[in-house]
């Protein structure tokens, strides 16, 4: 009984999108591919703990799934023609230029995840179609109502059928724009798990984590050869690792240069250093690396220290250098004068912080850093007034809780 | 399929009024290529009327964007094999007129 269900969860895990991509392909359209999807799950979950699980899963579900979906045809057919009408466009060649493998979930992938579409609308319909969650766990991931997130998705599909969002693909020369939006939904799926934004949510959803994780897994086997999905991959695994040592038994968050580094998940570790190897080599091969690989491998100088002590301040200052160049962005260089603080002293450090205060005065973190490098050295009253600021702005409870500890241990 | 392009322009910060040349060269390659099937621009605001006859009789009144910041300006209609193709375009289409453009499927 449990042995089917297990079967089921992991078929689900492993064959959702496959099923709902290779349906649409041949249907030419997402509703279809999605109802059929659910219905081929359910009827799976009724019959194989009765009748044994099918010596192929995935083909016994893309087998019922596409007779679902014809049955739903024919039970509408007198939309039929009004249905073909309205089909996807889609191309008939493999996908070759991004990969070895033709797979309909990268076509879906890129349908998902199109610019056309808002962001919010790319993460609704990416969760759900590609990463197979219900609209009430979407829903509850973002904090929205069930029927809003609905409208949302179904929204988002008409958009699709009605403007004709291709189902394919993008060329070559679009292909590294297109890419970096699909990594910019999977990294805010992944950094509201990671640091929730609302105080009405636990601080930490594992859930969304561990869900962007399997999304990224899967482009990575998709498109091996991309340096930014290995980035992006690496850069997730490596903050990852570091999860239940992020939180104390109190619920407080606790800052890197406090956290118990035995705490950290080495297999994951070694993962993301593996990837960023892989990305080291190819950058000595004359690849420009992007914003995630560096991103990562600072990630990586960070985990490879046992000790707080053993951190390489100059090779993390050196590859924020690099990053600054490539995103000239305040919160990069917000974050690079941390670094800064630790090579030269924080005095240095707030001078640069402090530049950066017509771009970042309503962003917590910017209040945060000022209020450590002023503790730092020993300017207590101001320091005091920075931390009160930074709590005011912060949404994360756990973060709240660790600011407000900080603040009341200062005399 | 075809998509309706509308031009955008904001009455406080208007986009330049030199681009016709461009425009024409542009629509000559629509054109070359297939994609043109009308295009046209659009008096000022000012220059509109509204009809409602839905009531008794037929009631006269200026256009509802003479107050408004932002404007319909001018358009094209496009015939593309779907949206990529479309924005695609449509991206080329905003900086030869230096104006923001809209691009909307007809049902």
């Amino acid at each position: 009984m449990s042995d089917a269900e297990d079967v089921i969860t992991r078929a689900h895990h492993e064959e959702w999108a496959r099923v709902v991509a290779a349906l649409t392909r041949r249907f030419g359209d997402l509703d279809i591919a999605e109802e059929a999807a659910a219905e081929a799950f359910a009827t799976a979950v009724e019959r194989w703990p009765a009748d044994g699980v099918p010596p192929n899963p995935g083909a016994w579900l893309t087998t019922t799934a596409n007779r679902k979906a014809i049955d739903r045809i024919r039970r509408e057919n007198k939309r039929d023609d009004k249905h073909k009408e309205a089909q996807m466009v889609y191309d008939n060649d493999p996908p070759e230029p991004v990969g070895a493998v033709d797979d309909d979930r990268l076509r879906l992938i890129f349908t998902c995840c199109h610019p056309a579409l808002a962001m919010e609308a790319r993460l609704a319909l990416t969760l759900r179609m590609v990463g197979g969650l219900t609209v009430p766990e979407i829903a509850r991931a973002f904090l929205v109502a069930e029927t809003a997130m609905e409208r949302r998705i179904t929204r988002a599909k008409a958009k699709i059928k009605a403007a004709r969002i291709p189902y394919r693909v993008p060329a070559v020369e679009d292909l590294p724009a297109r890419v970096s939006g699909v990594l910019a939904v999977l990294y805010l799926v992944f950094n509201e798990g990671y640091l929730a934004t609302g105080p009405a949510t636990d601080p930490l959803r594992h859930g969304l984590t561990a869900e962007a994780i399997r999304l990224t897994r899967l482009i990575r086997a998709l498109m091996p050869g991309d340096g930014e999905v290995a980035g992006l991959l690496a850069l997730m695994l490596l903050t990852e690792a570091r999860r239940t040592a992020r939180i104390s038994a109190g619920g407080e968050l606790v800052a890197l240069d406090e956290q118990d580094r035995g705490a950290w998940d080495t297999g994951l570790i070694a993962e993301g250093h593996r990837l960023v190897r892989e990305r080291l080599a190819a950058a000595a091969a004359g690849a420009a690396p992007g914003r995630y690989q560096i991103l990562a491998a600072i990630n990586a100088v960070h985990t490879s220290a046992r000790d707080i002590r053993d951190t390489d301040w100059s090779q993390v200052l050196a590859l924020y250098d690099q990053l600054v160049r490539l995103d000239p962005s305040p919160i990069i260089a917000l974050n690079r004068a941390i670094a800064v603080a630790e090579l030269d002293g924080p005095r240095v450090a707030l001078a640069a912080v402090d530049r950066l205060e017509d771009k970042l005065a309503g962003y917590h973190a910017y209040h945060a850093t000022r209020a450590d490098l002023l503790r730092r050295q020993g300017h207590s009253q101001q320091s005091r007034a920075a931390y009160d600021k930074a709590i005011e702005l912060a949404g994360n409870t756990a973060e709240t809780a660790y600011l407000t500890r900080r603040r009341d241990q200062l005399r | 399929m075809r998509y309706l392009v509308s031009v955008i322009d904001d009455k406080s910060n208007p986009g330049s009024t030199d681009r016709r040349p461009a425009i024409s060269a542009f629509n000559e390659r629509l054109i070359a290529e297939g994609y043109w099937v009308f295009s046209g621009g659009l008096a000022d605001t000012d220059a509109a009327t509204v009809i409602d006859n839905r009531g008794e009789q037929a009631v006269f009144s200026d256009g509802p964007f003479v107050e408004s910041k932002e404007y319909l300006a001018g358009v094209w209609v496009w015939e593309a094999p779907d949206l990529d193709v479309a924005l695609k375009l449509a991206a080329e289409a905003s900086k030869v007129c230096d104006r923001k453009v809209e691009v909307r499927p007809f049902r």
